[in-house]
């Protein structure tokens, strides 16, 4: 009897149901940072000028990559019927990754801090935005 | 007597013993891919002048790639479940046609390339590029290795022999889709 209501839970219509999602997921985070200068126009004529374009490509991007993931992996790779030591084993390796970005992070992202300085960073970063800028102007004159 | 190994019979966690090593397969994976592309966000963060490198990517390939391994997942799923009822002819023809998604990944991925080096962005041409490659390149190897494995076990399928198998490859490919499910938005949306 359980048996037939997993079967019945999984059955073939479910998985094309959950694809047809995924797809339609996939849609809006393409037309995302398309329709986000819109979004923050219509916004501000609306009086919700803290809604920003920058906010609506991170949600339509990161937020519908993480929800697409999780109905992947519930419901193609079954972790939703899968033994708990499976998602506590994942949980794991994704803590780790975490520690990872964590510990590191802050001497990649910052150039500078109490008595260290990455001069190498600081320089390419200047470099590339002036080459960036005069291209842009060059790009206005010709 | 059974000419089995003892390591493929028993099962302390009650997960059969294939299937434990995949799922530890891709708890290792999650780091690996998981560190590269945390690297990529902390530099991207750091980095401002990559928004005008981002730019040049094509979200158009990498929205067609998408469309396929999602469309790849759902056949391997199907191979699954018509192996759960121990149709193997019926789970090989799946899997033929996740291997044949996985192509078509690979193809758009070369004529995406060939594009992008022909305009210079090549894998020396700045960190951001060295990103792209690297990450891009490192999962479309994982594509390939398992499109093989895929046949393999989609040869055994079909004469009904080792259908176990059928779920541990498509647990592997989701994987992969998941993957790639956040490479798209990291190099191809957020710019």
């Amino acid at each position: 009897m359980a048996e037939h209501e997993e079967h019945a839970e999984h059955g073939q219509s479910h998985y094309v149901r959950i694809w047809g999602i995924l797809l339609v997921l996939l849609t809006v985070s393409i037309l995302g940072p398309v329709l986000a200068p819109h979004i923050e126009e219509a916004a501000a004529g609306v009086g919700a000028a803290f809604v920003k374009g920058w906010m609506i490509t991170l949600l339509t991007a990161f937020g519908i990559a993480i929800y697409k993931a999780y109905l992947v992996a519930a419901n193609f790779m079954h972790l939703n019927i899968e033994k708990r030591y499976i998602s506590y084993l994942l949980a794991t390796f994704l803590t780790l990754m975490v520690l990872f970005f964590a510990g590191t992070s802050p001497d990649v992202m910052k150039h500078k801090g109490q008595n260290w300085e990455n001069v190498a960073a600081e320089a390419e970063v200047d470099r590339a935005l002036k080459s960036q800028e005069s291209d842009s102007h060059g790009g206005e004159h010709n | 007597m059974s000419t089995r190994p003892i390591a493929t019979t028993r099962s302390a966690t009650g997960i059969p013993t294939g299937k434990l090593a995949v799922w530890w397969v891709v708890g290792s994976e999650i780091v690996i891919f998981g560190g590269l592309l945390a690297s990529y966000v902390m530099h991207r963060l750091g980095h401002p002048e990559w928004a005008e490198y981002a730019s040049h990517t094509n979200p158009w390939f990498g929205g067609i790639n998408t469309f396929v391994l999602l469309t790849s997942s759902l056949s391997a799923v199907l191979a699954h479940h018509a192996a759960e009822h121990g149709d193997g002819k019926k789970a090989a023809k799946w899997l033929v046609g996740t291997c044949f998604g996985g192509l078509i990944f690979i193809c758009v991925k070369a004529v995406e390339w060939t594009i992008e080096i022909q305009h210079g962005y090549t894998i020396t041409a700045n960190g951001f590029w060295q990103f792209y490659y690297t990450a891009a390149g490192l999962h479309a190897m994982h594509v390939i290795a398992g499109c093989v494995i895929m046949l393999i076990i989609a040869n055994d399928a079909r004469k009904g022999l080792e259908l176990h198998r059928v779920e541990l490859i498509g647990i592997y490919w989701h994987f992969v889709d998941i993957v790639w499910i956040f490479l798209f938005p990291l190099l191809y949306i957020a710019k």
